[in-house]
């Protein structure tokens, strides 16, 4: 690791700074959503649907409404009267708030009950009497395409099928020729399980109208609160919501890992009762809710294909994917993603010809398509190709490692242009390999595995090489609902030197009012304790897309760059004045300009600040402080490789992970101890579909994974010591350097795990077993193998 | 519906309240009290984000009824720090990186005080056990086993 420009005193780039938020959170006095408490607030709690798909007779509230403490219950009739029963996604289907008619996926929002207390708001919730008639519903992904389906979305007119869209990429034509010419090639089927980001503090709002006012201010759960405001504003302009007049809030988040990105309908309908009723409503979901009503990760039915010649040169790569997406398309992509960035699918490999192809289709499930800690469907694309090149290396009888050091886009060919059409900023793929390698001694683990093997022991050994695409941007490609992906950030340098700094994002851990501090520390040379950070709030905070998909750094720190360089250039001239030279006989180093070649003379940053207050030459505007809006010209391309050593028990079948090694690649490092964290919780959420988590449905509709009883988040009993390291290849074209790094882990763990069990069982002739590898599974595979004990 | 008069310790003050028999002890703690720093994540016994100590045993207050504290003490997060000195697990969350998102801290750090309240000298595993009742979702437990690591050794020098 790079030495650090600054002192720690400063604390800029590259320290590992003791973080600024901590004080307040290990004194359990953070700010969460369910700790709002207004005056004279009401609670409300929702009645949710038994069936993936019934009409509703009837509705009958009677009964609720004797009870004590119930003051109304909210249906769909109810908000049809303001057209607000219908809202959109943030991929421009439609999803209903609460249903006039039907339901579409078992605990869909019937109507809700507004109560003086949770106690009695759940009260009324189970003495509302609902006449359901179930319908037939579509749970298999496959069957929804098929003429016999009953069409679900018989809302849309003209609508005679269950497919959302065909989205495909690539030169077709050119890579079914390559396969033909192929020596080799393999196919594999795989399905990436449905899961659920599960954050620990669920999802909920306290929504606000002041009548006297008009103005709307609502505490909510989001990763994205700019963003939202807008939404409100289009979505509600109708009935009298003006952008001016909404507030929204994000107060400290419990985790976020994409599951706090949409708009659910408990935020609209406690918004539109607290308008109605004008009185802050609260709603906040029990984990049941959460889990079996909130946007769902993944469920991407694969097919790839791999060609390559017989010495192991990967040719090209064919892939069919069928993509579940519930009832509405919910997906939290990019408008013009459909299939979010899947195309990045070629991963690490320089594979000359690709083309993929993807089906969205309606089933009676929970609407989403969310990331769980992954850029818009990387983890499925990176799952896949690194699951193939492993059926490839088994089919060649080659080293997987050999396999990817063979193929690896190289050094030199960076900037890179790939099949699917992106432009990998840089890279360094065999040195992250390499590392690893060494890190767990590679090559003496293979001869214990043979050791092992011949003794009847199951030992393996995966490898993962993915390469991640984050930080979206450019605005140019990337928009949510017509929105521009940048990013900002507001720098006020105070007459005392210290500064505010805003920010369009919103931390949910990751930790931005330490790292943007940083940022601005290196960039300014005041010290990071003396910058405040402040996101979330959007009456003060610059317009921003919000925290998600590993884009907060790329983005937003680049525009606190930004910001802190233009401040440093009105402080130049300013140094200047107060020097009595030319702005161009300065250098600067962190925290101030001295004149060249005589170094006494010189003024800190907060001479310069104070100067700007207090003695700022004629015809220069007072003051300190500057706005960017950054608009990032590329993505960037953090990568790394993992290696995973398993061992599993033949009378059981578990799985037991003895050693990982993640060496990770995100460009120059803000704060390394903040990296590794988000590394080592990554990993974590990439082991957890890897061995644990899913959430299937019966052939009713029924969620069988719908409480932590069932759906298995990892403890620490199961997580193993992870080993964590970096290599540094920066990125060109960031101002800093950096690429995004939240979510490498959880897209780059969960195929070195798969590799690694696959791996142990090969020689039973095991060519893929799918996530989540549960004990059953294995074991399954042993008894038919007859090798269980 | 019925309502019982309690007295309890919290956090070493006294404290009188008259609740109905269904209120549970976390919304005792948080609605009535206003101690916010206990979270509820589950609402099931199994995220572990509401644990406090009921006369030094860690308990889940979303599973646990205010009647069943009566009598009894409680020990908070808020309870941790005495006279402005953090104690040593706050210190050691803080020290090694334990917490990112902040939610499941505080149950994290109360289980990690009952272990070290019977064990000084906790070996990893010991530790990962003692925690395995707390569900985090950001850290991957490696720094928060660092973190109590920290104030065992802190506790022993005293």
């Amino acid at each position: 690791m790079a030495t650090p420009r600054t002192s720690p005193e400063i604390s800029g780039m590259g320290h590992s700074m003791k973080r600024k938020e901590d004080p307040r959170f290990i004194r359990g006095r953070g700010n969460y959503v369910d700790d709002i408490q207004l005056p004279g607030m009401l609670h409300m709690d929702i009645v949710r649907s038994p069936f993936a798909h019934a009409k509703i007779k009837s509705i009958d509230t009677s009964k609720a409404l004797k009870v004590p403490g119930v003051l109304a219950v909210i249906d769909g009739p109810t908000l049809a009267k303001y057209n607000l029963h219908w809202m959109p996604t943030l991929m421009s289907d439609t999803q209903m708030v609460l249903p006039t008619d039907r339901v579409m996926y078992q605990a869909q929002e019937v109507c809700a009950v507004i109560a003086t207390d949770r106690y009695a708001a759940a009260d009324g919730v189970e003495a509302v009497e609902v006449d359901y008639e179930p319908l037939e519903p579509v749970i298999d992904a496959h069957k929804a395409l098929l003429p016999s389906a009953p069409v679900l979305r018989t809302d849309k007119k003209g609508k005679t099928d269950n497919r959302i869209f065909h989205w495909e990429v690539g030169d077709k034509s050119a890579t079914d020729k390559a396969f033909k010419d192929a020596d080799v090639v393999v196919a594999q089927d795989m399905y990436i399980p449905r899961i659920h980001v599960a954050s620990i503090e669920t999802c909920g709002c306290v929504a606000d109208f002041d009548r006297v006012t008009g103005k709307l201010t609502v505490y909510m759960t989001t990763q994205a609160p700019h963003a939202i405001r807008t939404v409100f504003a289009l979505v509600a302009g109708h009935v009298g919501l003006s952008e001016e007049k909404i507030r929204i809030v994000s107060p400290d988040i419990g985790g976020g890992f994409g599951g706090k990105v949409p708009v659910y309908p408990g935020y609209v309908i406690a918004t539109a009762a607290s308008v109605v009723i004008g009185k802050p409503i609260k709603w906040v979901e029990d984990r049941m809710e959460n889990l079996q009503a909130d946007s769902f990760a993944r469920d991407y039915h694969i097919h790839a294909e791999l060609a390559a010649r017989k010495d192991g040169t990967m040719t090209a790569l064919r892939i069919k994917t069928l993509a579940d997406h519930g009832y509405a398309d919910a997906a939290a992509n990019p408008s013009k993603f459909p299939a979010g960035l899947f195309s990045i699918c070629t991963g690490s490999y320089d594979v000359k010809h690709a083309f993929a192809e993807v089906d969205g289709v309606y089933t009676n499930k929970p609407p989403g398509g969310i990331a769980y800690r992954c850029s818009f469907r990387v983890t499925e694309a990176v799952h896949c190709i690194e699951r193939i090149t492993d059926v490839l290396a088994s089919e060649l009888k080659m080293d997987p490692a050999a396999l990817r050091m063979k193929n690896f886009i190289q050094p030199d060919k960076f900037p890179y242009k790939s099949a699917l059409g992106w432009e990998y900023d840089s890279g360094n793929y065999g040195a992250a390999l390499r590392k690893a390698m060494d890190i767990i001694g590679y090559e003496d683990l293979r001869k214990e595995q043979a050791e092992k093997r011949a003794r009847g022991e199951l030992m393996g050994i995966g490898i993962s090489s993915f390469t991640e695409i984050v930080g979206a941007g450019p605005s140019k490609h990337f928009d949510i609902l017509g929105i521009k992906m940048f990013d900002s950030c507001e720098i006020r340098v105070h007459p005392t030197g210290k500064a505010i700094a805003r920010f369009g994002t919103k931390s949910q851990g990751q930790g931005h009012e330490t790292t943007y501090a940083q940022i601005v520390a290196e960039e300014l040379g005041i010290p990071a304790s003396q910058v405040q950070v402040e996101e979330g709030d959007t009456d003060t905070a610059p317009y921003g897309l919000g925290t998600y998909a590993s884009r907060s750094t790329p983005t937003a720190g680049a525009a606190g760059a930004m910001a802190a360089r233009k401040i440093r250039e009105k402080a130049k001239k300013l140094a200047a004045h107060l020097l009595e030279c030319s702005p161009d006989d300065l250098v600067w180093e962190p925290g101030k300009f001295s004149v060249k070649g005589a170094p006494d003379r010189f003024k800190t940053i907060q001479d310069c600040a104070f100067a700007a207050y207090t003695n700022h030459p004629q015809g220069m505007e007072a003051g300190l402080e500057a706005v960017s809006y950054y608009d990032p010209p590329n993505l960037t391309f953090p990568f790394g490789s993992y290696i995973c050593v398993v061992d599993i028990d033949r009378g059981t079948g578990m799985v037991k992970i003895r050693r990982f090694v993640a060496v990770d690649d995100c460009g120059n490092i803000i704060n390394p101890m903040i990296v590794d964290g988000q590394i080592h919780g990554g990993l974590t959420m990439g082991m957890a579909p890897a061995l644990l988590e899913e959430i299937q449905y019966d052939e009713s509709g029924n969620i069988q994974g719908g409480s932590f009883m069932d759906y298995l988040v990892p403890t620490a009993m199961e997580t193993p010591a992870w080993e964590v390291d970096k290599t540094v290849t920066p990125s060109p074209h960031h101002p800093f350097g950096a690429k995004g790094v939240g979510e490498s882990a959880t897209v780059g763990a969960p195929p070195a795990i798969a590799n690694a069990v696959v791996d142990a069982l090969a020689h039973l002739g095991v060519k893929h077993v799918e996530i989540p590898i549960t004990p059953e599974k294995v074991w399954r595979i042993l008894r038919e193998k007859g090798v269980a004990e | 519906m019925a309502t019982h008069r309690i007295e309890l310790s919290v956090n070493g003050a006294k404290q009188s309240a008259e609740v109905p028999s269904r209120l549970l002890l976390v919304h005792l703690l948080r609605e009535n009290l206003r101690l916010t720093g206990t979270h509820i994540g589950c609402d099931t016994t199994h995220c572990g984000a509401c644990t406090v100590l009921l006369d030094g045993t860690p308990v889940k207050s979303c599973t646990v009824l205010a009647v069943q504290a009566d009598g009894r003490e409680v020990t908070t997060v808020e309870g941790l720090e005495k006279d402005g000195k953090l104690h040593p697990i706050q210190e050691g969350f803080w020290e090694k990186h334990g917490l990112q998102c902040g939610y499941c801290t505080p149950g994290m750090m109360l289980s990690g005080c009952a272990l070290l309240a019977r064990n000084k000298s906790p070996s990893e595993a010991e530790i990962r056990e003692a925690i395995s009742g707390n569900l985090c979702r950001c850290t991957g437990y490696v720094n928060i086993v660092k973190a109590i690591e920290y104030a065992a050794e802190k506790m022993r020098e005293r």
